[in-house]
């Protein structure tokens, strides 16, 4: 896996020149359906396939955006209290606006959820960037603030959204598209236009390099602030579009909102077959490993052979397969 | 909503200062409770401010002081910075954790100071002279017989569990020693640690693994907010009752407005904190005996009472 991701010899000549951490992922995931019908066939009816999927969209969005950051050579773990923050500024701004301008109130307040977005990431990214600092450290400190900025915004309370906006802005979450959910497209979309960038654009060649050997790339003349600038700038709109799909399902902001995403966002990226370390990203093997981290829930819950107090442990035994089984497809 | 918070913290400030420059001639009654971090304990800091601001008003010779704390190491260095500066006169105190804050307690008892504990005991009582706390056991026995009358004896349940720790294990014992014997079945229990996010998933499953469910029960109002979002998005029509517990105002209100789904609620509500206050300002202001134990029943919150429990204003 070491030589193989960043390393210019796998660099795919056309689409169908698969590598096995190209396709792992997805046959982890076919594996995880069939044993999933075994245990319970309702686990395959469209109604559970559609609750789980569409409620993985958040952390596939977010994780998308993540995919950007880890590739880089970096790490966000702002990105849960992030998402509390984003979704508590929209909140307020929708409600602030509702009386004065009715339901342009939800389109105004997206706009200004993908600016607090696009800030909180420029944000991580300069003080990573040009102040220097460890991005595990840095990010654990914005990660502080933004969770210290949602309680306070709340009163440690919950920020609930207008009721004249509720039913208008339900379908973002609720709504479907011939028959998909739309929070499901959303993800779909964003990981279609995350992996144009990655994979036909000059930036996304910069973002590997710039992951895979940081002197190289700026030996090679590719600015390594810019990039990885960049690279945040790209988490911050995820979480924002991420939040904007997120407000209508429950339609309130709470201290609680997002709790603990930043690790199941890291899991789907490493699931998807992203070293931690950076180097080349694999955009639709994070939306996959965000898929199998819900579908594991799922299962657990749909199974009766777990005791409640034992869900945790079965999840990461299975993450840890999962893992497993792809590091050894690899080294065939 | 910034500026009104700029002036209330500006207003508080005043106010603190004001007390401080008449303390000399007044009871100091120190208040010290866990920072809001969630809906719970930002009811807790709500009704310990109101409460602080209404006997300031009322009586003119006692002056409470209210200080939160993040973590139960703040809390300690908070009760020296409050015990170093003056005399207190009376400590209420809601601990973060039983063990850690037992000794900077029992310090301050030591220096002649009345001691209320609220809610989260201290591991040697022998320290308290009152102590307060709501009855997590009551929470899920009284749900409990509301579901066996309201569903003739017989059901489906399923159940969302909080945060592994005494408080849940209480409220589910509580109820399942309550359901003992009759028809009332649990299909399910998981944990859902007290969110909102996670028990709308765990509702989802749910539903999507039992045809037919009768009642849920939820033992907080974060999660029942979940739950209710979960069974709405379902379209089923099966399941009759979902319930709660805490008292959150969303949840009240809807007792209030006679919601078919959501008929009652059971308190453990955080208010208490504003009875521990007023007891131990009366042991000081009108040598009112209150040193023992108080333990609040969880009565069922109704159509007809629900008023007594809802405040508008509260974060929770």
């Amino acid at each position: 896996m070491a030589v193989m991701t960043g390393s210019p010899t796998t660099r795919r000549i056309s689409d169908l020149n698969l590598t096995w951490t190209d396709v792992g992922p997805f046959l982890a995931l076919a594996a995880l359906l069939v044993a999933g019908f075994l245990i319970n066939p309702d686990f395959l009816s469209a109604t559970n396939l559609a609750n789980v999927i569409t409620r993985s969209a958040f952390i596939a969005i977010i994780a998308v955006g993540a995919t950007f950051v880890i590739s880089s050579g970096g790490l966000d773990l702002s990105v849960g209290s992030m998402a509390a923050f984003v979704t508590g500024i929209t909140i307020m701004f929708m409600n602030a606006m509702a009386p004065h301008a009715g339901l342009w109130a939800i389109p105004a307040g997206m706009v200004v959820a993908i600016l607090v977005g696009l800030l909180c990431g420029l944000a991580n990214g300069l003080i990573v960037t040009v102040g220097r600092i460890e991005p595990f450290i840095a990010t654990l400190g914005t990660m502080g603030i933004f969770r210290a900025l949602i309680t306070y915004l709340t009163d440690g309370g919950t920020i609930p959204i207008d009721r004249s906006l509720r039913d208008a802005y339900r379908p973002v979450y609720f709504g479907t598209v011939a028959g998909i959910p739309i929070p499901i497209l959303i993800s779909i979309a964003v990981a279609a236009v995350a992996s144009f960038i990655l994979y036909k654009m000059k930036y996304g060649r910069k973002c590997a390099a710039v992951g895979a050997n940081e002197d190289v790339a700026r030996y090679s003349g590719i600015s390594v602030i810019k990039t990885r600038t960049i690279a945040y700038i790209v988490q911050g709109a995820c979480v924002a579009i991420a939040a904007i799909c997120y407000v209508p399902r429950l339609g309130a902001a709470t201290p609680t909102t997002g709790q603990l995403w930043e690790l199941q966002v890291i899991t789907a990226v490493v699931i998807g077959g992203t070293a931690l370390r950076g180097g080349k990203g694999h955009v639709w093997g994070t939306v996959a490993g965000a898929v199998i981290l819900e579908l594991i829930a799922n299962l657990m819950v749909l199974s009766d052979f777990v005791s409640e107090y034992l869900v945790a442990a079965v999840q990461g035994v299975i993450i840890i397969i999962a893992m497993l089984i792809q590091r050894f497809s690899n080294s065939k | 909503m910034l500026s009104r918070k700029w002036i209330a913290a500006a207003a508080l400030g005043s106010l603190l200062l004001a007390g401080q420059a008449m303390a000399q001639d007044k009871k100091v009654v120190a208040v010290s409770i866990p920072a809001a971090d969630h809906g719970w304990t930002a009811g807790v800091v709500y009704h310990a401010q109101q409460a602080a601001k209404e006997i300031n008003a009322a009586f003119p010779g006692v002056e409470v002081v209210v200080k939160t704390s993040p973590s139960a190491a703040e809390q300690v260095s908070a009760l020296e910075d409050l015990s170093a500066s003056r005399k207190l006169d009376a400590l209420v105190i809601l601990p973060y954790s039983s063990e850690e804050l037992t000794q900077p307690v029992k310090a301050i008892k030591g220096a002649g100071t009345f001691i209320t504990v609220v809610d989260r005991g201290l591991t040697d009582s022998s320290i308290q002279d009152l102590y307060l706390a709501g009855d997590n056991i009551a929470v899920g026995s009284n749900t409990a017989k509301f579901m066996i009358d309201k569903l003739g004896g017989k059901g489906d349940l399923v159940v969302l569990r909080g945060i592994p720790t005494v408080i849940d294990d209480e409220r589910i014992k509580g109820f399942e020693d309550t359901i003992k014997g009759t028809g009332l079945k649990v299909l399910d229990i998981q944990y859902a640690h007290w969110n909102s996010d996670e028990a709308f998933k765990l509702m989802q499953d749910y539903l999507a693994k039992y045809p037919h469910i009768d009642a849920v029960w939820a033992n907080d109002d974060d999660m029942l907010l979940g739950v209710l979002e979960a069974v709405k998005q379902s379209g089923r029509t099966d399941v009759k009752l979902a319930l709660g517990g805490n008292g959150m105002k969303d949840i009240v209100k809807k007792v209030i407005d006679g919601d078919a789904m959501t008929p009652v609620e059971t308190p453990y509500p955080p208010s208490m904190i504003k009875t521990a206050i007023y007891m131990t300002v009366a042991n000081l202001i009108g040598q009112a005996p209150v040193r023992g134990t108080v333990k609040l029943d969880a009565p069922l919150i109704t159509q007809a009472n629900a008023k007594e429990y809802y405040f508008p204003d509260s974060p929770f």
